[in-house]
């Protein structure tokens, strides 16, 4: 079990603060540290007025889409019918290429996020929580199994009940509707919205869908208010807070950082995650996880963190997974290998995702394979196109949204391959 | 504005159309005469939205919409046709031809393909898919008595999976895998066997599921197709006839919302053998005094019968089969009406077999089609009763019934599609090999007429082939009999003897065989008689 970094000097440290205190891990040494205090803030609070914070505080969902939490929340039937109990699902699926944030969140601070999901229930007016956790987290699921049982026996949960499942490994199933087919029995398979999950979400139910960083913020901003929340920004005033970015590929200190809303993408890259590795300059990053546009140097250098900055320079902030590409990477094997993940993962529903996926594939190995033409590139592009806002989840725009900015980015190395002026490899 | 009919009004590549609320886009379109491409759709299954086919354009919405899944709302504007809804839909066709083996010349399916057919229709000229990229392959598998599945040219539009899971209620299959390896995996320890799973062969848009029983029997556009009405039980299921030469070769179910929806059973389906028997009684026999039988012509044959008939009086008899028209059966109660007569059938009974998910749809224990016609019509079932009785009747009519076992002390008529089945020799004395009169009528694949199904509706079957030799509608037969003995003119259709029976059987009041239509009506249905 790896231990995390200490924090830098320029991070803001909000949900790390106890990353790699064992102490923190416990029912007691989490009191010690204020833990449940803001449950039972909120457990005084009417359900509406726990809302309403969450709204005020500008919290965004936190597992890519970046929806508003709060409106989120009041999507949920205001009167309850008793014979529609409400669900809240935790998205513990953490399943995109690049990011390992809510793994930390429940390794290190489980109860945070016991205490997000209870405040988050008694706000919806949920029966029900499942914290649905990805099949391959077999030591943070120990871990929550382990919290849970000390809340349990302390008594935290009153008369909530939550359920820790565990997916069998599939990247889909962090697609909110594949979770809860899922967690129903069934094969996770993403559902045609609407409907949508507030009206006919998990079992038929209204149901809630948070991601684990979101719900693990949600007590942070119950103890100190939505102002306070709302004042971490450091440039748009619609990303607020603090974000988890996860740093890895050509990095001299991969890991978790925590920094405001808003903090240069060249800053958490340069100065708190080391930098490139001696001699090696920075050739592309990949800011939100393997689905979102790929960006150069130039625009890395320019980007800063936060939804609306990440867009300006035409990407996403997505789930904060930063994949690093120093000018060692080879840029076409890169995409190929997210191609081909992403071809392995499809759930096979839509037809542009089950095929395209896998044609893309096709195509990249070809022209890795040096046995490319220059149409290839075209192809690969209007096949992009046939598979982006055509499907019933996003997987199929996620394998198009990089081979599309590689393509338009680094179109050169493509060539080379073509061209025979770079050694073929079989991939 | 809202339509004070509770209509939702909208505008469908121009065409402005009116629809109940909650219409899907791509069922308004059927309206407006528009067929959105579609595979994973199908209006008897639930809506699974995955083969991506029915991109439709719609104003306002920020991308391209599946017509399948797009409730209509009011003032929609709709354009099947644009360019960009034209190209998502040739998207989805190149992408569902890259892993196809394009086997169509050895395909079954080839003439009713709905991939054939709609790319033909919009898609791409050529593929862009080298042929160099190899294609899924999977071996075919036998899925079930009369179900074989080739993997290869699936389309994975999950059509069969919900027929089986939400329909039949039996889920054997699934789709097993992900990503492009995926194809449909049936339950190890399951075979695809339900008593309704060969809907799913009719369901498949592709040669993917395919019927043994059909496989390789004839090319799609060799078919002639008639619609029918299933003997099978009481349930009446409509059908299609598919004839190849006059030859009877499979049978389809025929959509109908209040009777099938859009299936049948495999008992229905696999009922037509019958149909295209050779030995059939061709040519009416007239019994000498010497006991053999004679073949005549049909005006010899018929004034026999009327001179046994004219010469007879009491108690006469009528053994029916409740497999013969409504039509056949009221003319035989017309020609004994001047007896002291009654008339029974025989039913023959089996196991139920309902399709779990569609309400009052199952193979019925009533292994016939007319019964409620035969009850109707004064018929009754205590079969052994008339028997009985017909040992000291006048005469005795028996109506495609070729197994009675009767021993008359009066004439004995027999109408039948093929010769005596009673099994005893042909000189014997007194039984149906020994009748009067053997005249040889057509067969429900050869004739029109109606069957009345276990709830009263009067349904019309239609002629998909011709009768052999001298073989004649058994209601031809009892119409011009019924004239020689000076009842009225013979009927010159079914059609006529549908209207002589509506107008003078209460139970039919007020229908007629023209707004009987395709669909058929419930008797007493209009009138607010109970059916």
């Amino acid at each position: 079990m790896g231990f995390p970094h200490n924090p830098h000097a320029r991070e803001t440290v909000l949900l790390s603060q106890y990353f790699g205190d064992p102490e923190a891990r416990s029912y007691k040494g989490w009191v010690k540290r204020g833990g449940y205090e803001a449950l039972q803030q909120a457990l005084a609070m009417p359900p509406a007025a726990v809302t309403d914070v969450v709204k005020e505080s500008g919290l965004r969902g936190r597992g890519g889409a970046g929806f508003p939490t709060g409106l989120k929340w009041t999507f949920m039937p205001k009167e309850k019918d008793k014979k529609k109990p409400h669900y809240l699902c935790v998205n513990a699926d953490e399943s995109e290429p690049g990011t390992f944030k809510d793994r930390e969140i429940m390794r290190w601070t489980p109860h945070a996020l016991l205490e997000g999901t209870l405040i988050t229930m008694h706000a919806i007016q949920a029966d029900v929580a499942y914290i649905y956790i990805r099949g391959e987290f077999t030591e943070p699921f120990a871990v929550m199994e382990q919290a849970l049982a000390e809340a349990t026996a302390a008594k935290a949960l009153g008369t909530f009940k939550i359920y820790l499942h565990k997916g069998a490994g599939a990247y889909i199933c962090g697609e909110e509707t594949a979770l809860m087919s899922s967690i129903e029995g069934k094969r996770g398979n993403p559902r045609i919205k609407p409907p949508f999950p507030a009206a006919f979400g998990v079992f038929g139910m209204p149901t809630t869908i948070n991601n684990v960083e979101t719900l693990a913020v949600v007590p942070h901003i119950i103890t100190h208010g939505a102002a306070w929340h709302k004042a971490m920004s450091l440039s748009s005033p619609k990303s607020t807070g603090t974000k988890l970015f996860s740093v890895c590929g050509h990095i001299q200190k991969p890991g978790n950082y925590e920094v405001t809303m808003g903090f240069p993408l060249k800053d958490l890259v340069y100065e708190l995650a080391g930098g490139m590795r001696p001699g090696r300059t920075l050739k592309a990053c990949i800011p939100g996880g393997s689905s979102v546009p790929i960006l150069n140097r130039e625009e890395t250098e320019r980007c800063l963190l936060d939804y609306e900055g990440c867009v300006a320079e035409g990407t996403l902030l997505g789930s904060g997974g930063v994949i690093v590409f120093d000018d060692s990477a080879d840029m076409v094997y890169q995409i190929m290998r997210l191609a081909r993940f992403y071809a392995h993962e499809s759930c096979a529903q839509c037809t542009q995702c089950r095929e395209g996926t896998a044609w893309t594939t096709k195509i990249l190995e070809r022209v890795l394979a040096g046995q490319g033409k220059m149409q290839d590139l075209d192809l690969l592009l209007d096949l992009a196109e046939n598979m982006t806002g055509k499907t019933i989840c996003v997987l199929s725009d996620s394998c198009a949204a990089p081979v599309v900015s590689g393509i338009k980015k680094f179109r050169g190395e493509f060539e080379d391959y073509i061209a025979g002026r770079r050694r073929a490899m079989v991939a | 504005m809202p339509d004070p009919n509770g209509l939702v009004n909208l505008t469908i590549d121009g065409a402005p159309v009116s629809v109940p609320k909650g219409t899907l886009v791509i069922e308004a379109a059927k309206q407006a005469g528009i067929l959105v491409p579609h595979y994973c759709y199908h209006p008897g299954l639930p809506v699974a939205g995955v083969c991506r086919m029915c991109l439709v354009e719609i104003e306002k919405a920020p991308k391209l919409q599946i017509a399948c899944a797009t409730p209509v709302t009011d003032g929609m504007v709709v354009h099947t046709q644009s360019r960009q809804a034209r190209d998502g839909r040739m998207g989805v066709l190149e992408l569902l031809l890259i892993n196809h083996p394009l086997d169509c010349p050895i395909c079954d399916q080839a003439g009713e393909c709905e991939l054939q057919d709609f790319t033909f229709q919009e898609g791409r000229p050529a593929t862009r898919y080298s042929p160099a990229y190899a294609k899924r392959f999977n071996p075919v598998e036998d899925f079930g008595p009369d179900v074989l599945f080739v993997p290869n040219r699936c389309i994975l539009c999950t059509r069969c999976v919900r027929f089986m899971e939400d329909v039949a209620q039996e889920p054997v299959l699934n789709v097993s895998e992900r990503g492009d390896r995926a194809y449909i995996g049936i339950h190890p320890d399951a075979r695809l066997d339900h008593p309704w799973a060969g809907n799913v062969v009719d369901l498949c848009p592709v040669g993917s599921l395919l019927s043994k029983d059909f496989l390789h029997k004839a090319r799609a556009w060799e078919l002639d197709k008639t619609a029918s009405i299933c003997t099978g039980c009481s349930q009446g299921c409509n059908i299609t006839l598919d004839t190849r030469d006059d030859v009877v070769v499979r049978i389809r179910p025929r959509p109908n919302l209040a009777v099938n929806r859009y299936f049948i059973c495999d008992h229905g389906r696999m009922n037509y053998r019958w149909m295209n028997r050779g030995d059939r009684s061709e040519a009416p026999l007239v019994r000498q005094p010497d006991g053999t039988a004679r073949a005549v012509d049909w005006d010899e044959a018929l004034e026999r019968a009327a001179a046994i008939l004219r010469g007879a009086g009491g108690a006469a008899v009528a053994l029916i089969s409740p497999r013969v028209s409504t039509e056949a059966l009221f003319l035989a109660r017309e020609l004994l009406a001047s007896f002291e007569w009654t008339g029974a059938y025989q039913l023959v009974m089996g196991e139920e077999a309902p399709l779990a998910g569609v309400p009052d749809l199952a193979l019925r224990a009533e292994r016939a089609p007319n019964a409620r016609g035969a009850d109707l019509l004064g018929y009754g079932p205590d079969y052994a009763a008339a028997l009985r009785a017909a040992e000291q009747a006048a005469v005795v009519l028996v109506l495609d019934d070729p197994q009675a076992a009767v021993r008359p002390a009066g004439a004995l008529i027999y109408l039948g599609t093929v010769p005596p089945e009673d099994g005893s020799d042909p000189g014997a004395d007194g039984t149906l090999r020994s009748a009067e009169l053997v005249l040889p009528i057509a067969n429900v694949a050869e004739e029109e007429g109606t069957f009345v199904n276990r709830d009263g509706r009067v349904q019309r079957y239609v002629q998909a082939k011709p009768a052999p030799g001298m073989a004649q509608p058994a209601w031809w037969v009892l119409g011009a009999l019924g004239a020689r003995l000076g009842r009225g003119t013979a009927p010159a259709s079914a059609a006529e003897v549908f209207d002589r029976l509506a107008a003078s059987v209460p139970a039919f009041a007020g229908l007629s065989y023209a707004n009987l239509g395709l669909g058929g009506r419930v008797i007493g249905a209009d009138a607010g008689v109970p059916a």
